[in-house]
């Protein structure tokens, strides 16, 4: 390798100051992220292969089945049409709870927290509700809402609810002085304030509520559908535990844990993309 | 743009009490003029400078930007203070835009405007990346773009360059004062380096101790066209310093008994 460290010359928006020793340091990087990449696949491919051999030799069949099973089982699922009439109920919930509980947790997390009267007012009631284990409203939501889909999306916006009104609250209540005050001199009114300062500031926050409940979001779907149901991925779930179907109780949790990870992953992209001043 | 404080006083209640902050203070600062204020911690320098900014009203007395109470924040003044207030979450660039873009300039011109000032500061290169990734001193050189890009006939500096290194402090009022000669704005300076002080200013008002008043006044002619690196050795100056040290020293040692 040359000592020489030329620039090379990159997009004139930002300065580029690639010398060989920041190229060779990329590529010692990559080297490490590829090896980390195989391991974690290897890792999955291990336990699958230790739950195959542990099935009917360690373990009964019955308790735990086998990933040939569960395979079989979501092969059926898919090609008799299951998998997608119940995910897309399971999830049309979970993204109707998730979206009605984040905006109303934005909206009141945002008053609350730019308002000192209003959060007094109602801080020990919110605090009460917040308490409660949500889980339990169940049975009152299916008594308001009926057995069909309003009562787990109901179920899942409340759940999404606090999580993205805790969060909000905490980054409305975060933002510096400091910058309220530099954009005051320069003139902006209240509207520009909040546009400018008070939500990119508190964006932090309020996407790190918005990540953590996704998962929620899918739990309560899931936890309503449990209760009482016909369709869902939970109900499906259920329903196989119901008659001693383990395949199709795993293919289930399958299906549910592929989702999750999935908008996770997306939100995630988000995340990055929109906190990338951090640096 | 003649600046008139006017018996202005200021108190603060803070923790069941009622502090002074200041007791009455009248000056009248003219246009073009570069006024420093020096003092001890806590004597109100800060304040009086929020009052200009009319960041909050005073206790008493009134405050006159060019004929008109200051009752409100004042948009006639750009305001630097030692803290990093450029938004972090926006670009070099966009952070020089948004003085312009809060008052609903035409985008076009605001971006000729914007690059053109960050010429002037050596940051063209970095005007697309975000304040994190800056160094101190260009964090400052890019407030001062900030600063200058609505173009506001007063500089109201509270300690603006506290937090950086000697060498770099150097270069940045290198920097200032050069703009103030190019520009002839008026600039209100806090500081509590006599140095500092004496270097940039035509006149540099001490405050006394807790509750802050002026307790002396001296105007620094060293002329204009200063050189901030050498202006510090001519036998003046430290006429100067040690007439303004005189003043200064009791009130520092005042704030340390209590």
């Amino acid at each position: 390798m040359s000592l020489k460290s030329d620039v090379l010359d990159g997009a004139d928006e930002r300065p580029n100051f690639k010398t060989a020793a920041v190229l060779a340091h990329e590529a010692q990087a990559s080297r490490r992220r590829l090896i980390l990449r195989v391991l974690q696949v290897l890792f999955g491919v291990a336990l699958i292969g230790f739950w195959q051999f542990a099935s009917g030799t360690l373990v009964d069949p019955f308790f735990i089945s086998s990933p040939a099973d569960v395979v079989k089982t979501l092969w059926r699922w898919i090609t008799d049409g299951t998998l997608a009439t119940h995910l897309w109920i399971t999830l049309y919930a979970t993204f109707a709870g998730f979206g009605i509980g984040a905006v109303v947790g934005f909206t009141l997390g945002f008053l609350f927290g730019r308002w000192d009267a209003i959060a007094t007012v109602f801080d020990p009631y919110v605090t009460a509700l917040y308490c409660l284990p949500k889980i339990a409203l169940a049975p009152l939501f299916i008594m308001w809402f009926g057995i069909g889909i309003e009562s787990k999306i109901a179920m899942s916006a409340v759940i999404v609810f606090f999580l993205v009104f805790l969060n909000t609250f905490g980054g409305v209540r975060d933002v510096s002085q400091i910058y309220i005050n530099a954009v005051r001199i320069m003139g902006a009114n209240e509207w520009q304030l909040l546009r400018v300062v008070i939500l990119p500031s508190a964006a932090a926050w309020v996407l790190t509520g918005l990540k953590v409940s996704v998962p929620y979001a899918l739990i309560g779907a899931v936890v309503g559908e449990f209760m009482s149901s016909n369709r869902g991925i939970g109900f499906l779930i259920a329903q196989a535990s119901g008659i001693f179907d383990t395949a199709a109780v795993f293919a289930g949790l399958v299906v549910l844990a592929v989702a999750g990870a999935s908008i996770s992953a997306v939100l995630k992209r988000v995340e990055t993309h929109v906190l990338r001043w951090r640096g | 743009m003649t600046l008139v404080v006017d018996e202005v006083t200021k108190h603060f209640i803070a923790r069941g009490q009622e502090v002074a902050a200041l007791s009455p203070v009248s000056m009248t600062i003219e246009t073009g003029e570069f006024v420093a204020f020096v003092g001890p911690s806590g004597c109100g320098k800060s304040t009086l400078l929020n009052m200009i900014a009319g960041i909050f009203q005073p206790t008493s007395g009134q405050i006159l930007h060019d004929g008109t109470a200051v009752l409100g924040a004042n948009r006639q003044v750009g305001y630097m203070t030692q803290m990093d207030s450029l938004l972090p979450w926006r670009t070099v660039e966009q952070n020089v835009l948004l003085p312009l873009q809060i008052q609903g300039q035409p985008r076009g011109e605001s971006v000729d405007r914007a690059d053109a000032l960050l010429r002037m500061v050596n940051l063209a290169k970095f005007k697309n990346h975000f304040p994190l990734e800056l160094s101190g001193g260009m964090r400052k050189r890019a407030a001062l773009a900030q600063l200058l890009v609505y173009d506001p006939g007063t500089l109201l500096m509270d300690e603006p360059f506290g937090a950086l290194d000697a060498q770099l402090k150097l270069v940045m009022q290198g920097e200032l004062l050069k703009i103030w000669e190019d520009t002839g704005k008026t600039v209100v300076f806090v500081t509590h380096d006599l140095t500092e002080a004496i270097s940039l200013a035509q006149r540099v008002i001490v405050f006394t101790g807790q509750p802050g008043a002026i307790k002396h006044e001296s105007r620094i002619d060293l002329g204009t066209g200063r050189d901030v690196f050498k202006v510090r050795f001519a036998p003046e100056f430290h006429d100067y310093y040690e007439t303004l040290w005189a003043e200064l020293a009791p009130e520092i040692h005042k704030g340390e008994e209590l």
